[in-house]
């Protein structure tokens, strides 16, 4: 299956045309529906809240939000950011109820600290893995992306982004720039090793989940098994480090990668006494 | 754009993220129009200690609106007070700015408001 993702920008791909192509495929209308509604199970908001839709589109999503009823604990107030200008004219003409801006995730999220009880994003956020300029970098883009993004969030709000990595390399990249912008994060997976496998990103600030810990967010959830692959022992702490160590190497390279910059990637040679020459 | 989320919005430019003036954004040749909205008095009172209500003053007396109390109410005396809570529900979630640009209070940048969409997109030197 073709990725448009490895094609073109999302601002050139999603065209007049391919917009309403989007919004009027039932076939797309039923699944984002679906996502959606996981989604907001994920989020477990018990009264009307106000929502980011990151990646709005033409409002599929966030009609769903609007339209919650008031006993479970809806409808919500949402605001949608969206790179695709047609994506919004189609929302403009469906005339959703949320409030759009026309804005680049990967510029980072213009709301003052706290602003929102939660955040939803549907198939949205594996755009960022590509950069369409040499001025920026998928690393780069990501990290700023999960800074506004934990920053715009309120003190045990949640996150969950649905996205279509391409391969265990882009879900880790992702992740881990979740993690490194202070998210606890999980990756939730319906249908593993199908052909529909569809991945939620779930994120959470502060200690929201029960004790902190992000495998609380689906305690109770029929048919979800929790896979933890977390190192049980914590790392040695600071100042135990030795410098020029592999282990310091290994810091040093996360902290440039944290930065944007591109950062060789690490592997048995790392750190290791190059052999004598003669 | 709702009154609303121009309360939450900054501006987007990297050198502003440390100053204080980049909020609120100010609003410049608004063109205002009524929605209208079912009211929603626990989203409101969920809302209410987020706003921060000197820059929801501030862009009220921008836009023409007549001023509001210097102290935001607490949100047992919203949901009491019928008339306060119609009138912060027309402010916040019906007055919608169609048309018009926003200016930052620190760089100066203007983002233009079409059809209710600001434009938040940047050039990449000020990323």
């Amino acid at each position: 299956m073709s990725r448009p993702e490895d094609t073109l920008a999302a601002d050139v791909h999603y065209d007049d045309v391919e917009a309403r192509k989007y919004t009027t495929s039932s076939r797309i209308q039923t699944i984002q529906a679906s996502m959606t509604r996981r989604a907001l199970e994920l989020l477990d908001l018990p009264s009307p809240s106000l929502i980011l839709d990151i990646g709005c589109g033409s409002g599929l999503s966030g009609e769903i939000l609007s339209q919650i009823p008031p006993d479970e604990g809806g409808p919500h107030a949402w605001v949608g950011m969206d790179i695709s200008a047609s994506m919004l004219d189609i929302a403009l003409q469906r005339d959703v109820e949320g409030d759009l801006l026309l804005a680049d995730i990967g510029q980072g999220v213009p709301f003052r600290a706290g602003t929102f009880d939660a955040a939803i994003s549907i198939s949205a956020i594996q755009w960022l893995c590509n950069a369409e300029s040499s001025e920026t970098s998928p690393a780069g883009r990501l990290s700023r992306f999960f800074n506004g993004l934990y920053a715009s969030l309120k003190r045990g709000g949640r996150a969950v982004c649905q996205f279509y990595p391409k391969n265990d390399v882009q879900k880790k990249m992702i992740t881990s720039a979740a993690v490194k912008a202070g998210f606890g994060a999980g990756l939730l997976e319906d249908d593993p090793d199908t052909k529909n496998v569809k991945v939620y990103l779930v994120l959470t600030v502060g200690g929201s989940a029960a004790d902190g810990d992000i495998t609380g967010v689906v305690e109770g959830m029929e048919g979800v098994d929790v896979l933890d692959a977390r190192r049980k022992g914590k790392t040695t702490g600071k100042g135990e480090i030795k410098k020029g160590s592999k282990t310091w190497i290994i810091k040093k390279k996360e902290q440039m990668e944290r930065k944007g910059k591109v950062v060789k990637a690490t592997s048995k040679y790392t750190g290791r006494k190059r052999r004598i020459q003669f | 754009m709702k009154v609303l989320t121009l309360n939450f919005l900054t501006c987007a430019v990297k050198s502003c993220k440390s100053s204080s003036d980049s909020f609120p954004l100010h609003p410049k040749d608004a063109e205002l129009a009524k929605d209208d909205v079912e009211i929603n008095p626990q989203l409101l009172a969920n809302v209410l200690p987020r706003l921060d209500w000197n820059a929801l003053r501030t862009t009220s007396t921008e836009l023409g609106f007549p001023s509001l109390p210097d102290q935001p109410p607490s949100p047992e005396d919203l949901t009491a007070d019928e008339k306060m809570l119609q009138e912060l529900h027309s402010l916040l979630m019906e007055t919608q700015i169609m048309e018009g640009k926003l200016v930052c209070g620190h760089c100066g940048h203007e983002y233009a408001i079409r059809e209710g969409i600001a434009n938040f997109l940047l050039p990449s030197h000020l990323v």
